[in-house]
Protein backbone atom coordinates (compact mmCIF):
# COMPACT_ATOMS: atom_id res chain seq x y z
CA UNK A 1 0.00 0.00 0.00
CA UNK A 2 2.57 2.37 1.06
CA UNK A 3 4.80 1.50 -1.72
CA UNK A 4 1.93 1.85 -4.45
CA UNK A 5 1.94 5.18 -2.92
CA UNK A 6 5.55 5.82 -3.28
CA UNK A 7 5.64 4.86 -6.80
CA UNK A 8 1.91 7.38 -7.66
CA UNK A 9 4.23 9.97 -6.19
CA UNK A 10 7.54 9.60 -8.26
CA UNK A 11 5.08 8.97 -11.62
CA UNK A 12 4.03 12.40 -10.74
CA UNK A 13 6.82 14.07 -9.87
CA UNK A 14 8.63 13.02 -13.17
CA UNK A 15 5.05 14.42 -15.19
CA UNK A 16 5.89 17.70 -13.40
CA UNK A 17 9.40 17.36 -13.80
CA UNK A 18 8.99 16.66 -17.88
CA UNK A 19 6.07 19.79 -17.59
CA UNK A 20 8.04 22.00 -15.87
CA UNK A 21 11.22 21.59 -18.21
CA UNK A 22 8.61 22.38 -21.15
CA UNK A 23 8.23 25.65 -19.36
CA UNK A 24 11.61 26.59 -18.48
CA UNK A 25 13.28 25.97 -22.01
CA UNK A 26 11.66 29.22 -23.16
CA UNK A 27 13.47 31.26 -20.32
CA UNK A 28 16.96 29.25 -20.87
CA UNK A 29 16.36 29.45 -24.98
CA UNK A 30 16.08 33.55 -24.37
CA UNK A 31 18.76 33.64 -22.01
CA UNK A 32 21.37 31.62 -24.09
CA UNK A 33 20.28 33.34 -27.52
CA UNK A 34 20.93 36.73 -26.16
CA UNK A 35 24.80 35.63 -25.27
CA UNK A 36 25.35 34.17 -28.68
CA UNK A 37 27.27 35.91 -31.66
CA UNK A 38 25.49 36.07 -34.96
CA UNK A 39 27.24 33.39 -36.29
CA UNK A 40 26.27 31.04 -33.73
CA UNK A 41 22.34 31.68 -33.78
CA UNK A 42 22.65 30.78 -37.81
CA UNK A 43 24.83 28.27 -37.48
CA UNK A 44 23.32 24.37 -38.14
CA UNK A 45 22.32 22.67 -35.42
CA UNK A 46 22.39 25.74 -33.26
CA UNK A 47 24.49 25.15 -30.05
CA UNK A 48 22.49 25.09 -26.70
CA UNK A 49 25.17 27.48 -25.04
CA UNK A 50 27.15 29.96 -26.71
CA UNK A 51 31.23 29.23 -26.62
CA UNK A 52 31.71 33.20 -25.16
CA UNK A 53 29.13 34.67 -23.53
CA UNK A 54 29.01 37.89 -25.57
CA UNK A 55 27.53 40.56 -22.58
CA UNK A 56 28.79 43.13 -25.71
CA UNK A 57 25.04 42.10 -27.02
CA UNK A 58 23.26 43.86 -23.85
CA UNK A 59 26.04 46.71 -24.33
CA UNK A 60 25.02 47.44 -28.10
CA UNK A 61 21.32 47.88 -26.68
CA UNK A 62 22.67 50.79 -24.77
CA UNK A 63 24.75 52.30 -27.57
CA UNK A 64 22.35 51.50 -30.71
CA UNK A 65 18.96 51.71 -29.04
CA UNK A 66 18.05 54.56 -26.40
CA UNK A 67 17.60 51.52 -24.15
CA UNK A 68 18.27 53.40 -21.06
CA UNK A 69 15.81 56.38 -22.22
CA UNK A 70 13.22 53.69 -22.91
CA UNK A 71 14.10 52.25 -19.42
CA UNK A 72 13.46 55.86 -17.28
CA UNK A 73 10.43 56.32 -19.43
CA UNK A 74 8.83 53.01 -18.53
CA UNK A 75 9.96 53.57 -14.73
CA UNK A 76 8.25 57.00 -15.13
CA UNK A 77 5.12 55.83 -16.13
CA UNK A 78 4.72 53.48 -13.98
CA UNK A 79 5.82 55.00 -11.00
CA UNK A 80 2.91 57.68 -11.30
CA UNK A 81 0.57 54.73 -12.92
CA UNK A 82 1.29 53.15 -9.29
CA UNK A 83 0.66 56.45 -7.65
CA UNK A 84 -2.62 57.04 -8.98
CA UNK A 85 -4.21 53.77 -8.36
CA UNK A 86 -2.69 53.66 -5.06
CA UNK A 87 -4.37 56.94 -3.89
CA UNK A 88 -7.52 57.04 -5.42
CA UNK A 89 -8.11 52.90 -5.53
CA UNK A 90 -8.26 52.33 -1.64
CA UNK A 91 -10.95 55.11 -1.01
CA UNK A 92 -13.07 54.07 -3.48
CA UNK A 93 -13.35 50.76 -2.39
CA UNK A 94 -13.33 51.67 1.48
CA UNK A 95 -16.33 53.86 0.03
CA UNK A 96 -17.92 50.66 -2.08
CA UNK A 97 -17.10 48.38 1.07
CA UNK A 98 -18.23 50.62 4.44
CA UNK A 99 -21.12 52.23 3.61
CA UNK A 100 -24.60 52.03 3.10
CA UNK A 101 -25.89 54.34 -0.27
CA UNK A 102 -29.04 53.92 -2.50
CA UNK A 103 -28.22 52.44 -5.78
CA UNK A 104 -24.71 51.07 -4.18
CA UNK A 105 -25.39 47.51 -5.37
CA UNK A 106 -25.92 48.98 -8.82
CA UNK A 107 -22.79 50.86 -8.85
CA UNK A 108 -21.04 47.67 -8.00
CA UNK A 109 -22.67 45.71 -10.36
CA UNK A 110 -21.65 48.76 -12.71
CA UNK A 111 -17.97 48.11 -11.93
CA UNK A 112 -18.13 44.33 -12.33
CA UNK A 113 -19.17 44.83 -15.96
CA UNK A 114 -16.69 47.51 -16.68
CA UNK A 115 -14.27 44.82 -15.80
CA UNK A 116 -15.21 43.02 -18.39
CA UNK A 117 -15.61 45.99 -21.22
CA UNK A 118 -13.30 46.04 -23.87
CA UNK A 119 -10.66 48.21 -23.76
CA UNK A 120 -11.15 48.24 -27.67
CA UNK A 121 -14.78 50.01 -26.99
CA UNK A 122 -14.03 52.91 -25.16
CA UNK A 123 -10.32 53.34 -27.07
CA UNK A 124 -11.39 55.32 -29.67
CA UNK A 125 -13.40 58.05 -28.38
CA UNK A 126 -10.89 58.01 -25.75
CA UNK A 127 -7.86 58.89 -27.97
CA UNK A 128 -10.13 61.38 -30.07
CA UNK A 129 -10.17 63.35 -26.87
CA UNK A 130 -7.04 63.11 -25.19
CA UNK A 131 -6.13 64.43 -28.70
CA UNK A 132 -8.86 67.27 -28.58
CA UNK A 133 -6.49 68.11 -25.13
CA UNK A 134 -3.52 67.82 -26.71
CA UNK A 135 -2.37 65.30 -25.02
CA UNK A 136 -1.57 62.77 -27.77
CA UNK A 137 2.23 62.58 -27.57
CA UNK A 138 2.83 62.92 -24.16
CA UNK A 139 2.39 60.59 -20.97
CA UNK A 140 -0.75 61.76 -19.92
CA UNK A 141 -2.89 60.03 -21.47
CA UNK A 142 -1.64 57.11 -20.10
CA UNK A 143 -1.51 58.28 -16.20
CA UNK A 144 -3.91 60.88 -15.10
CA UNK A 145 -6.77 58.24 -15.73
CA UNK A 146 -5.21 56.17 -13.33
CA UNK A 147 -6.29 58.55 -10.76
CA UNK A 148 -10.03 58.18 -10.83
CA UNK A 149 -9.44 54.39 -9.59
CA UNK A 150 -9.12 51.12 -11.68
CA UNK A 151 -11.57 48.64 -11.68
CA UNK A 152 -9.96 45.76 -11.05
CA UNK A 153 -8.05 47.38 -8.36
CA UNK A 154 -11.09 48.72 -6.42
CA UNK A 155 -12.73 45.43 -6.66
CA UNK A 156 -9.65 43.19 -5.11
CA UNK A 157 -9.57 45.87 -2.47
CA UNK A 158 -13.32 45.58 -1.34
CA UNK A 159 -13.36 42.20 -1.75
CA UNK A 160 -10.50 42.18 0.87
CA UNK A 161 -11.96 45.56 3.34
CA UNK A 162 -15.35 43.23 3.16
CA UNK A 163 -13.36 40.73 5.32
CA UNK A 164 -12.31 43.12 8.03
CA UNK A 165 -14.50 42.49 11.48
CA UNK A 166 -16.94 45.25 11.82
CA UNK A 167 -16.45 45.61 15.69
CA UNK A 168 -13.26 47.01 14.65
CA UNK A 169 -14.66 50.03 12.97
CA UNK A 170 -17.83 50.15 15.51
CA UNK A 171 -15.57 50.94 18.37
CA UNK A 172 -13.90 53.33 16.99
CA UNK A 173 -17.05 55.25 15.93
CA UNK A 174 -18.53 55.40 19.72
CA UNK A 175 -15.10 57.03 20.32
CA UNK A 176 -15.81 59.18 17.82
CA UNK A 177 -13.78 58.43 14.91
CA UNK A 178 -14.55 59.66 11.69
CA UNK A 179 -14.86 58.39 8.51
CA UNK A 180 -11.69 58.98 7.67
CA UNK A 181 -10.38 58.31 10.56
CA UNK A 182 -11.72 54.78 10.42
CA UNK A 183 -10.33 54.53 6.70
CA UNK A 184 -7.11 55.51 7.33
CA UNK A 185 -6.29 54.27 11.08
CA UNK A 186 -8.07 50.68 10.83
CA UNK A 187 -8.80 49.86 6.97
CA UNK A 188 -5.92 50.89 5.56
CA UNK A 189 -3.08 49.12 8.22
CA UNK A 190 -5.06 46.03 7.99
CA UNK A 191 -4.74 45.73 4.25
CA UNK A 192 -1.46 46.08 3.70
CA UNK A 193 -1.40 42.74 2.07
CA UNK A 194 -3.86 43.56 -0.03
CA UNK A 195 -2.61 46.82 -1.27
CA UNK A 196 0.77 45.12 -2.07
CA UNK A 197 -1.18 42.55 -4.01
CA UNK A 198 -2.57 45.16 -6.10
CA UNK A 199 0.30 47.45 -6.28
CA UNK A 200 2.02 44.16 -7.88
CA UNK A 201 -0.41 44.09 -10.69
CA UNK A 202 -0.77 47.70 -11.37
CA UNK A 203 3.09 47.53 -11.80
CA UNK A 204 2.92 44.21 -14.17
CA UNK A 205 0.59 45.53 -16.30
CA UNK A 206 2.00 48.88 -16.38
CA UNK A 207 5.16 47.98 -16.87
CA UNK A 208 4.50 45.26 -20.11
CA UNK A 209 1.58 47.69 -21.16
CA UNK A 210 1.81 47.87 -25.24
CA UNK A 211 -1.34 48.43 -26.51
CA UNK A 212 -1.73 52.39 -24.81
CA UNK A 213 1.74 53.39 -25.56
CA UNK A 214 1.70 52.30 -28.93
CA UNK A 215 -1.43 54.48 -29.57
CA UNK A 216 -0.20 57.70 -27.18
CA UNK A 217 3.38 58.05 -27.69
CA UNK A 218 4.43 59.43 -30.84
CA UNK A 219 8.10 60.47 -30.26
CA UNK A 220 10.52 57.85 -30.34
CA UNK A 221 11.85 59.62 -27.45
CA UNK A 222 9.53 58.96 -25.20
CA UNK A 223 8.93 55.54 -25.59
CA UNK A 224 8.42 52.67 -23.10
CA UNK A 225 10.18 49.39 -23.26
CA UNK A 226 7.20 47.85 -24.86
CA UNK A 227 7.60 50.29 -27.95
CA UNK A 228 11.15 50.46 -27.98
CA UNK A 229 11.73 46.68 -28.25
CA UNK A 230 9.31 45.94 -31.04
CA UNK A 231 11.06 49.11 -32.86
CA UNK A 232 14.09 47.51 -32.55
CA UNK A 233 12.09 43.73 -33.96
CA UNK A 234 10.85 45.69 -37.02
CA UNK A 235 13.72 47.98 -38.03
CA UNK A 236 16.39 44.95 -37.53
CA UNK A 237 14.60 41.56 -37.98
CA UNK A 238 17.64 39.09 -37.32
CA UNK A 239 19.12 41.01 -34.72
CA UNK A 240 18.09 37.96 -32.27
CA UNK A 241 20.99 38.13 -29.86
CA UNK A 242 19.84 42.17 -29.24
CA UNK A 243 16.39 41.76 -29.23
CA UNK A 244 16.63 38.81 -26.62
CA UNK A 245 18.98 40.78 -24.41
CA UNK A 246 16.35 43.40 -24.48
CA UNK A 247 13.62 40.80 -23.31
CA UNK A 248 15.96 39.29 -20.84
CA UNK A 249 16.21 43.16 -19.75
CA UNK A 250 12.22 44.01 -19.64
CA UNK A 251 11.67 40.56 -18.27
CA UNK A 252 14.68 40.65 -15.64
CA UNK A 253 12.33 43.39 -13.35
CA UNK A 254 9.28 41.26 -13.38
CA UNK A 255 10.84 38.07 -11.89
CA UNK A 256 12.67 39.32 -9.19
CA UNK A 257 10.02 41.43 -7.88
CA UNK A 258 7.92 37.95 -8.31
CA UNK A 259 10.33 36.63 -6.28
CA UNK A 260 10.84 39.09 -3.22
CA UNK A 261 6.74 39.02 -3.11
CA UNK A 262 5.91 35.86 -4.07
CA UNK A 263 2.88 34.77 -1.61
CA UNK A 264 1.89 37.51 -2.11
CA UNK A 265 0.80 36.65 -5.59
CA UNK A 266 -1.86 34.54 -4.39
CA UNK A 267 -2.75 35.68 -0.61
CA UNK A 268 -4.50 38.83 -2.41
CA UNK A 269 -7.01 37.14 -4.34
CA UNK A 270 -10.22 36.56 -2.72
CA UNK A 271 -12.41 35.89 -5.77
CA UNK A 272 -14.45 33.26 -4.08
CA UNK A 273 -17.69 34.76 -2.79
CA UNK A 274 -18.51 38.24 -4.83
CA UNK A 275 -20.91 40.15 -2.94
CA UNK A 276 -22.30 43.68 -3.18
CA UNK B 1 -36.53 58.45 14.31
CA UNK B 2 -35.67 61.94 12.54
CA UNK B 3 -32.46 61.74 13.87
CA UNK B 4 -31.84 58.18 12.44
CA UNK B 5 -32.91 59.70 9.53
CA UNK B 6 -30.47 62.09 9.10
CA UNK B 7 -27.35 59.99 9.99
CA UNK B 8 -28.54 57.57 7.28
CA UNK B 9 -28.39 60.31 4.77
CA UNK B 10 -24.97 61.72 5.90
CA UNK B 11 -23.89 58.06 5.31
CA UNK B 12 -25.13 57.72 2.20
CA UNK B 13 -23.03 61.08 1.17
CA UNK B 14 -19.96 60.43 2.58
CA UNK B 15 -20.28 57.00 0.66
CA UNK B 16 -20.72 58.92 -2.27
CA UNK B 17 -18.08 61.16 -1.72
CA UNK B 18 -15.81 58.25 -1.34
CA UNK B 19 -16.46 56.85 -4.50
CA UNK B 20 -16.71 60.23 -6.15
CA UNK B 21 -13.40 59.87 -7.90
CA UNK B 22 -14.44 56.65 -9.52
CA UNK B 23 -18.02 58.13 -10.61
CA UNK B 24 -16.18 61.30 -12.30
CA UNK B 25 -13.70 58.70 -14.08
CA UNK B 26 -16.23 56.39 -15.00
CA UNK B 27 -18.15 59.34 -16.79
CA UNK B 28 -15.71 60.93 -18.77
CA UNK B 29 -12.93 58.00 -19.65
CA UNK B 30 -15.54 55.21 -20.01
CA UNK B 31 -19.48 56.36 -20.27
CA UNK B 32 -18.85 59.12 -22.34
CA UNK B 33 -16.70 57.16 -24.79
CA UNK B 34 -19.09 54.23 -24.74
CA UNK B 35 -22.07 56.73 -26.40
CA UNK B 36 -19.53 58.49 -28.11
CA UNK B 37 -17.87 54.80 -29.75
CA UNK B 38 -21.76 54.11 -30.45
CA UNK B 39 -22.70 57.60 -32.58
CA UNK B 40 -18.86 57.39 -34.61
CA UNK B 41 -20.30 53.86 -35.39
CA UNK B 42 -22.94 55.20 -37.63
CA UNK B 43 -20.96 57.94 -38.88
CA UNK B 44 -17.93 58.53 -41.47
CA UNK B 45 -15.02 60.01 -39.37
CA UNK B 46 -11.47 60.24 -39.69
CA UNK B 47 -10.59 61.82 -36.09
CA UNK B 48 -10.31 65.14 -37.11
CA UNK B 49 -12.97 66.80 -38.94
CA UNK B 50 -16.23 66.58 -37.82
CA UNK B 51 -18.36 63.16 -37.76
CA UNK B 52 -20.62 62.73 -40.46
CA UNK B 53 -23.72 60.40 -40.53
CA UNK B 54 -24.10 57.83 -42.83
CA UNK B 55 -26.27 55.49 -40.68
CA UNK B 56 -26.43 52.14 -40.85
CA UNK B 57 -23.51 52.26 -43.80
CA UNK B 58 -20.20 51.35 -41.68
CA UNK B 59 -22.36 48.03 -40.59
CA UNK B 60 -23.45 46.92 -44.35
CA UNK B 61 -20.12 47.61 -45.12
CA UNK B 62 -18.35 45.69 -42.76
CA UNK B 63 -20.17 42.40 -43.63
CA UNK B 64 -18.80 42.80 -46.79
CA UNK B 65 -15.74 43.35 -45.36
CA UNK B 66 -13.45 39.28 -46.67
CA UNK B 67 -10.86 40.75 -44.24
CA UNK B 68 -13.70 41.62 -40.83
CA UNK B 69 -15.27 38.35 -41.65
CA UNK B 70 -11.88 36.30 -41.94
CA UNK B 71 -10.88 37.85 -38.53
CA UNK B 72 -14.42 36.90 -36.83
CA UNK B 73 -13.32 33.44 -37.90
CA UNK B 74 -9.60 33.75 -36.79
CA UNK B 75 -10.41 35.19 -33.47
CA UNK B 76 -13.31 32.46 -32.97
CA UNK B 77 -11.27 29.61 -34.15
CA UNK B 78 -8.31 30.73 -31.28
CA UNK B 79 -10.91 31.32 -28.82
CA UNK B 80 -12.95 27.81 -29.66
CA UNK B 81 -9.79 25.99 -29.94
CA UNK B 82 -8.02 27.49 -27.62
CA UNK B 83 -9.45 28.08 -24.22
CA UNK B 84 -10.56 24.59 -23.54
CA UNK B 85 -6.78 23.52 -24.01
CA UNK B 86 -5.85 25.82 -21.83
CA UNK B 87 -8.55 25.50 -19.29
CA UNK B 88 -8.08 21.77 -19.26
CA UNK B 89 -4.21 22.39 -19.21
CA UNK B 90 -4.73 25.10 -16.53
CA UNK B 91 -6.52 22.70 -13.91
CA UNK B 92 -4.68 19.65 -14.51
CA UNK B 93 -1.50 21.53 -13.66
CA UNK B 94 -3.38 23.15 -10.66
CA UNK B 95 -4.61 19.55 -9.58
CA UNK B 96 -0.80 18.04 -10.06
CA UNK B 97 0.72 21.49 -7.38
CA UNK B 98 -1.81 20.92 -5.10
CA UNK B 99 -0.94 17.31 -4.12
CA UNK B 100 2.32 16.86 -1.85
CA UNK B 101 5.05 16.26 -4.09
CA UNK B 102 8.89 17.00 -3.77
CA UNK B 103 9.95 20.13 -5.26
CA UNK B 104 5.90 21.91 -4.95
CA UNK B 105 6.76 25.41 -4.45
CA UNK B 106 9.64 25.65 -7.14
CA UNK B 107 6.95 23.85 -9.79
CA UNK B 108 4.55 25.99 -8.94
CA UNK B 109 6.94 29.15 -9.61
CA UNK B 110 8.01 27.54 -12.42
CA UNK B 111 4.17 27.20 -14.19
CA UNK B 112 3.76 30.57 -12.74
CA UNK B 113 6.39 32.48 -14.32
CA UNK B 114 5.83 32.32 -17.96
CA UNK B 115 2.48 34.24 -17.43
CA UNK B 116 3.78 37.37 -16.21
CA UNK B 117 7.40 37.81 -19.06
CA UNK B 118 6.21 40.72 -21.01
CA UNK B 119 4.01 40.54 -24.17
CA UNK B 120 6.21 41.95 -26.15
CA UNK B 121 9.15 39.92 -24.29
CA UNK B 122 6.95 36.62 -24.78
CA UNK B 123 6.23 37.12 -28.33
CA UNK B 124 9.40 37.97 -30.06
CA UNK B 125 10.90 34.78 -27.89
CA UNK B 126 8.06 32.61 -29.60
CA UNK B 127 9.14 34.16 -32.72
CA UNK B 128 12.40 32.73 -32.55
CA UNK B 129 11.71 29.73 -31.00
CA UNK B 130 9.18 29.03 -33.58
CA UNK B 131 11.65 29.79 -35.90
CA UNK B 132 11.37 27.24 -39.12
CA UNK B 133 14.91 27.31 -40.06
CA UNK B 134 16.94 28.42 -36.92
CA UNK B 135 14.40 27.35 -34.16
CA UNK B 136 14.69 24.84 -31.38
CA UNK B 137 11.85 23.22 -32.38
CA UNK B 138 12.01 22.54 -35.07
CA UNK B 139 15.61 21.21 -34.31
CA UNK B 140 14.16 18.97 -32.31
CA UNK B 141 11.60 17.73 -34.54
CA UNK B 142 14.09 17.33 -37.15
CA UNK B 143 16.07 14.87 -34.56
CA UNK B 144 13.09 12.89 -34.32
CA UNK B 145 12.77 12.80 -38.15
CA UNK B 146 9.82 14.76 -38.47
CA UNK B 147 9.94 17.71 -40.94
CA UNK B 148 8.53 20.44 -38.77
CA UNK B 149 6.20 23.16 -40.11
CA UNK B 150 6.82 26.76 -40.73
CA UNK B 151 4.79 27.31 -37.95
CA UNK B 152 4.11 31.53 -37.92
CA UNK B 153 4.70 31.33 -41.61
CA UNK B 154 2.51 28.87 -42.46
CA UNK B 155 -1.28 29.84 -42.74
CA UNK B 156 -2.28 26.81 -41.97
CA UNK B 157 0.13 26.72 -39.02
CA UNK B 158 -0.26 30.29 -37.88
CA UNK B 159 -3.32 29.53 -35.43
CA UNK B 160 -2.11 26.60 -33.97
CA UNK B 161 1.03 28.28 -33.08
CA UNK B 162 -0.54 31.50 -31.28
CA UNK B 163 -2.41 28.38 -29.05
CA UNK B 164 0.80 27.35 -28.00
CA UNK B 165 2.16 30.01 -27.05
CA UNK B 166 -0.78 30.76 -25.00
CA UNK B 167 -0.39 27.46 -23.21
CA UNK B 168 3.16 28.91 -22.02
CA UNK B 169 1.01 31.15 -20.60
CA UNK B 170 -1.49 29.54 -18.23
CA UNK B 171 -0.01 30.27 -15.25
CA UNK B 172 -2.36 33.28 -14.39
CA UNK B 173 -5.38 30.87 -14.65
CA UNK B 174 -3.72 28.17 -13.25
CA UNK B 175 -3.16 30.36 -9.84
CA UNK B 176 -6.62 31.29 -9.44
CA UNK B 177 -7.56 27.44 -9.52
CA UNK B 178 -4.80 26.65 -7.44
CA UNK B 179 -6.30 28.89 -4.53
CA UNK B 180 -9.80 27.76 -5.57
CA UNK B 181 -8.39 23.79 -4.79
CA UNK B 182 -7.37 25.15 -1.52
CA UNK B 183 -10.42 26.75 -0.53
CA UNK B 184 -12.36 22.94 -0.91
CA UNK B 185 -12.21 21.48 2.55
CA UNK B 186 -10.42 18.47 2.93
CA UNK B 187 -12.91 16.58 5.30
CA UNK B 188 -15.15 16.30 2.22
CA UNK B 189 -12.27 14.55 0.63
CA UNK B 190 -11.81 12.43 3.53
CA UNK B 191 -15.42 11.55 4.43
CA UNK B 192 -15.75 10.51 0.59
CA UNK B 193 -12.52 8.33 0.92
CA UNK B 194 -14.19 6.77 3.63
CA UNK B 195 -17.30 6.14 1.40
CA UNK B 196 -15.13 4.04 -1.01
CA UNK B 197 -14.64 6.65 -3.46
CA UNK B 198 -12.01 6.45 -5.94
CA UNK B 199 -9.78 9.34 -6.56
CA UNK B 200 -11.38 10.23 -9.73
CA UNK B 201 -14.81 9.96 -8.68
CA UNK B 202 -13.83 12.36 -5.98
CA UNK B 203 -12.50 14.62 -8.80
CA UNK B 204 -15.44 14.98 -11.07
CA UNK B 205 -17.78 15.00 -7.27
CA UNK B 206 -16.25 17.21 -5.76
CA UNK B 207 -13.64 18.81 -6.85
CA UNK B 208 -15.32 20.07 -10.27
CA UNK B 209 -18.27 20.94 -8.24
CA UNK B 210 -16.35 23.02 -5.85
CA UNK B 211 -14.26 25.20 -8.59
CA UNK B 212 -17.46 26.37 -10.20
CA UNK B 213 -17.51 30.02 -9.26
CA UNK B 214 -13.67 29.62 -10.05
CA UNK B 215 -14.47 27.95 -13.36
CA UNK B 216 -16.66 30.59 -14.06
CA UNK B 217 -14.00 32.85 -13.63
CA UNK B 218 -11.55 31.81 -15.91
CA UNK B 219 -13.81 31.09 -18.32
CA UNK B 220 -14.90 34.24 -18.41
CA UNK B 221 -11.82 36.27 -18.51
CA UNK B 222 -10.22 33.50 -21.07
CA UNK B 223 -13.13 34.05 -23.41
CA UNK B 224 -12.51 38.47 -22.79
CA UNK B 225 -8.86 38.29 -23.00
CA UNK B 226 -9.12 35.68 -26.27
CA UNK B 227 -11.46 38.31 -27.93
CA UNK B 228 -8.91 41.01 -27.46
CA UNK B 229 -5.30 39.01 -28.42
CA UNK B 230 -3.37 41.96 -29.82
CA UNK B 231 0.47 42.68 -28.77
CA UNK B 232 1.41 38.80 -29.84
CA UNK B 233 -0.19 39.36 -33.67
CA UNK B 234 0.24 42.76 -33.64
CA UNK B 235 4.48 41.73 -32.96
CA UNK B 236 4.63 38.37 -34.38
CA UNK B 237 2.45 38.21 -37.73
CA UNK B 238 0.71 41.28 -38.01
CA UNK B 239 -2.11 39.40 -38.96
CA UNK B 240 -0.25 37.30 -41.93
CA UNK B 241 0.76 35.05 -43.35
CA UNK B 242 -2.11 35.75 -46.12
CA UNK B 243 -4.69 37.01 -43.48
CA UNK B 244 -4.05 34.00 -41.22
CA UNK B 245 -4.08 35.50 -38.11
CA UNK B 246 -5.53 38.90 -38.78
CA UNK B 247 -7.60 38.83 -35.43
CA UNK B 248 -10.48 41.25 -34.53
CA UNK B 249 -8.66 43.46 -31.69
CA UNK B 250 -5.84 43.91 -34.51
CA UNK B 251 -8.52 45.13 -37.53
CA UNK B 252 -10.00 47.90 -34.85
CA UNK B 253 -6.50 49.11 -34.42
CA UNK B 254 -5.41 49.29 -38.09
CA UNK B 255 -8.99 50.89 -39.05
CA UNK B 256 -8.59 53.32 -36.25
CA UNK B 257 -5.00 54.37 -36.41
CA UNK B 258 -3.64 53.41 -39.16
CA UNK B 259 -6.35 54.21 -41.87
CA UNK B 260 -7.76 56.72 -39.87
CA UNK B 261 -11.40 55.00 -40.41
CA UNK B 262 -12.80 55.60 -36.64
CA UNK B 263 -16.32 55.04 -37.28
CA UNK B 264 -15.89 52.10 -39.15
CA UNK B 265 -13.86 50.60 -36.54
CA UNK B 266 -16.34 52.07 -33.87
CA UNK B 267 -18.70 49.70 -35.13
CA UNK B 268 -16.26 46.95 -35.54
CA UNK B 269 -15.73 47.50 -31.01
CA UNK B 270 -19.50 47.81 -30.88
CA UNK B 271 -19.99 44.61 -32.19
CA UNK B 272 -17.10 43.07 -30.30
CA UNK B 273 -19.17 44.54 -27.17
CA UNK B 274 -21.79 42.50 -28.13
CA UNK B 275 -20.18 39.44 -29.01
CA UNK B 276 -18.33 39.35 -25.79
CA UNK B 277 -21.47 40.40 -23.65
CA UNK B 278 -23.32 37.45 -25.56
CA UNK B 279 -20.81 34.90 -25.04
CA UNK B 280 -20.65 36.19 -21.01
CA UNK B 281 -24.23 35.35 -20.98
CA UNK B 282 -23.93 32.08 -22.84
CA UNK B 283 -21.18 31.33 -20.10
CA UNK B 284 -23.22 31.82 -16.99
CA UNK B 285 -26.72 30.39 -18.68
CA UNK B 286 -24.79 27.49 -19.01
CA UNK B 287 -23.25 27.42 -15.77
CA UNK B 288 -26.89 28.14 -14.16
CA UNK B 289 -28.07 24.62 -15.32
CA UNK B 290 -24.30 23.09 -14.34
CA UNK B 291 -25.35 23.36 -10.43
CA UNK B 292 -25.22 21.30 -7.93
CA UNK B 293 -24.20 22.31 -4.18
CA UNK B 294 -20.71 24.34 -5.67
CA UNK B 295 -20.25 27.78 -4.39
CA UNK B 296 -22.69 30.45 -5.78
CA UNK B 297 -21.13 33.58 -8.13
Amino acid sequence: MKNKRMMKKIFWFFILGFLGFIFAFPFFWMTSTSLKTYDEIFMFPPPMLPEQPQWSNYADLMTELPFLQYTLNTVFVTGFTLLGFLISSPIIAFGFSYFKFPGKKWLFRLLLVTMMLPPQVTMIPQFVLFNKLGWVGSFKPLIIPTFFGGSYVIFLLKQFFDTVPREFSDAAKIDGASSWNIFSKIYLPLSKPAIATSALFVFMWTWTDFLNPLIYLTDDRMYTLSIGLQQLSTSRSTAWPQLMAGSVLMTLPIIILFFVAQNKFVKGINIGGVKA
Amino acid sequence: MKRKLSSKRKEALTGLLFISPWLIGISIFTAYPIVASMIFSFSSYNGISSPVWIGLQNFRDLFNDEIFLKSIYNTLFLAIIGIPITQFLSIITAVLLNMEIKGQSIFRTLFFLPSIVPAVASALLWKWILNPEFGPVNLLLENLGIRGPGWLTDPLWSKPSLIILSCWGIGGAMIIYLAGLQNIPKNLYEAAEIDGASKIKSFFKITLPMLKPVIIFNLVMGIISSFQVFTNVFIMTNGGPETSTEVYALQIYKNAFQYYKMGYASAMSWILLLITAFSVFLVFKFFKNWGFYGGDL
